[in-house]
């Protein structure tokens, strides 16, 4: 069965786009610019079809990751899922962007994910494995993030001091590519998945809707009575 | 006529999912999801709500446009997008899925300004614009007057407010007033009831000379009027306020209007905006616009309020005037000057 799949993350300064055809990457463009996802995602996909010479009519699947991530950049990438897929009829969907992390770092052995949340706080999920996440994804204080597991991601990076220098993989990568997004996607894909993506996380499955994932409300206090302008 | 290009609109610059569907000066589809009712109890428009309503409305609103209009995404010939003024994190949805659906059909994209826009969707309403016409943007977020040489390459600002959008004043005066939010049309439908002339609230620059306008000095007028009367153990004569504070608007709005009109010797006025839906400012700019000879044109109140269909107006008016499309790295600009028409 011909299979091609568009994969992009924006969930982390890194704007990430890459084909892969179900065996292995066939392009992939990738920036670190945390302030330009707007600007650089659509560019990057179309850059990564010409290189790849396919359209998007050719796509089969199209998978964003749907952080937990800086909101602004985050709802870039799954905005453009959902309309791409709404022109070419590609099925799109969701994958955690942890999830990538934890697939890109190979590792066969616990460990935990971190990334950066801003407000001195980070994303983080906890994996049996590189394919097998069991806890997560949270928002948590770097300090609040538990255990002596080993850890990968730019939020553990960031803040070294606090988790132990220690912890920190070696190799291991600080932001997705979407090389490692596709092909992960990729994996899942060929397992069969039903036509209906599921629920963000609902049942560990990695292929979801291609909602964001918040983790946190939306800062808004209800007003109480109008203040006096009179002393 | 069928052979102008049909343009989708697609417009996320404050709290409204706006797509629309043009061709030409035709209105085929207009459909908005707004999400002023999760605004409501916080007073305001909250960006990060409005944002989050902006991702989850876009692609069930795009549908049901095309379902309005009759049309299958394979039959648009470009797309148009607001670039600018508006929320940054609102802005930045629109301008990702407008993006999308161009590369996604192979069609030009559009970044416009959302002032513009305006303007320029009157046009599908009455017709072409006369070159030049005054307009006036009333709203929530923006208090400007303009001079429209031509919508699709020359607009230039007379005057905006220096504080407060006359739109915001309506809201601030509904909340000491106890009305719900938005104000505007609540205001108007308790003002009815009351007399414009029962309190003299002051009239920020209205004899200035200049075309700008200012909102803040009323506002705490009313806010210190009805303050008064409570702190006196006096009933608030709530129709009597809302009255007179919208007297005080909309005469200083008319009166720059028209002075404009004057300056610059234009015969067409256009006032659009979410405050054009005001009654009062309808009745009392046609009043003066006959008094001096002055054409006036507003549009219904759906294409006054934040809306696609006036970014796809706009798009389908560049298109004619053979402006080229923008670059797919085109940014959202949050204070885009309204001298940039399109991006
Ligand atoms: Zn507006």
């Amino acid at each position: 069965m011909f299979v091609l799949v568009l994969a992009f993350d924006t969930a982390t300064p890194a704007v990430t786009a890459a084909l892969h055809d179900g065996e292995r990457v066939l392009a992939e463009s990738t920036t670190i610019d945390a302030r330009r996802h707007g600007e650089l995602l659509v560019p990057s996909v179309r850059e990564v079809l010409r290189e790849a010479g396919a359209s998007l009519r050719d796509v089969t699947a199209i998978v964003a990751g749907s952080g937990p991530g800086p909101y602004t950049g985050l709802r870039v990438g799954l905005m453009t899922a959902q309309a791409l897929s709404s022109t070419s009829g590609a099925p799109a969907y969701g994958v955690c962007t942890l999830d990538v992390l934890a697939y890109a770092s190979g590792l066969a052995e616990p460990f935990i994910v971190a990334t950066d949340a801003r407000r001195k706080e980070v994303f983080w999920a906890r994996y049996a494995d590189m394919r097998t996440r069991v806890a997560g994804p949270f928002v948590d204080r770097p300090g609040d993030v538990p255990g002596e597991l080993p850890l990968v991601g730019a939020g553990a990076r960031m803040y070294a001091e606090i988790v132990g220098e220690g912890r920190l993989v070696e190799d291991a990568p600080d932001y997705p590519r979407a090389g490692a997004l596709a092909a992960l996607a990729a994996e899942h894909l060929a397992a069969g998945v039903s036509g209906a993506a599921a629920d963000a996380g609902a049942d560990g499955r990695v292929l979801t809707s291609p909602s964001p994932i918040y983790l946190r409300r939306p800062d808004a206090r209800v007003p109480g009575p109008p203040k006096k302008v009179t002393a | 006529m069928a052979d102008e290009p049909l343009v989708l609109g697609i417009e996320t610059s404050c709290d409204e999912t706006g797509v629309g569907i043009v061709r030409g000066h035709t209105l085929l589809a207009n459909t908005v999801a707004s999400s002023v009712e999760e605004h409501a109890r916080f007073g305001g428009v909250v960006p990060e709500v409005a944002s989050r309503a902006h991702l989850e409305a876009m692609t069930p609103t795009v549908e049901r446009a095309l379902e309005q209009a009759g049309l299958r995404f394979s039959d648009i010939d470009a797309v148009a997008v607001t670039a600018g003024p508006g929320l940054a994190g609102a802005l930045l949805v629109g301008v990702a899925a407008a993006k999308a659906y161009a590369l996604g059909l192979g069609v030009p994209l559009y970044g416009v300004n959302h002032l513009a826009a305006h303007v320029a969707v009157d046009q599908l309403e009455h017709g072409p614009l006369p070159k030049p016409s005054i307009a006036m943007l009333v709203s929530g977020g923006h208090s400007s007057l303009l001079l429209v040489p031509d919508v699709a390459k020359d607009v230039i600002s007379l005057g905006s407010t220096v504080d407060d959008a006359a739109g915001e004043a309506f809201d601030k005066v509904a909340r000491v007033l106890g009305l719900p939010f938005p104000g505007g049309p609540h205001i108007d439908r308790v003002a009815a009831e009351g007399s414009g002339m029962a309190v003299a609230f002051p009239r920020g620059k209205y004899d200035d000379g200049t075309l700008d306008f200012s909102f803040s000095g009323l506002k705490t007028a009313v806010a210190r009027w009805v303050e008064a009367k409570e702190r006196s153990g006096e009933s608030v004569p709530v129709a009597d306020v809302a009255a007179s504070f919208q007297e005080a608007v909309v005469d200083v709005l008319t009166r720059k209007a028209l002075q404009a009109c004057g300056r610059y010797d234009v015969k067409d006025l256009l006032i659009g905006g979410g405050v054009a839906a005001n009654s009062r400012l309808r009745a009392l700019a046609q009043e003066r616009c006959d008094a001096a000879g002055v054409r006036l044109r507003v549009p219904r109140p759906g294409l006054c309020t934040d809306n696609g269909a006036m970014i796809a107006a706009l798009g389908s008016e560049l298109v004619a005037a053979g402006v080229g499309p923008s670059d797919l790295d085109l940014p959202a600009d949050s204070s885009l000057p309204i001298t940039t028409i399109h991006v």
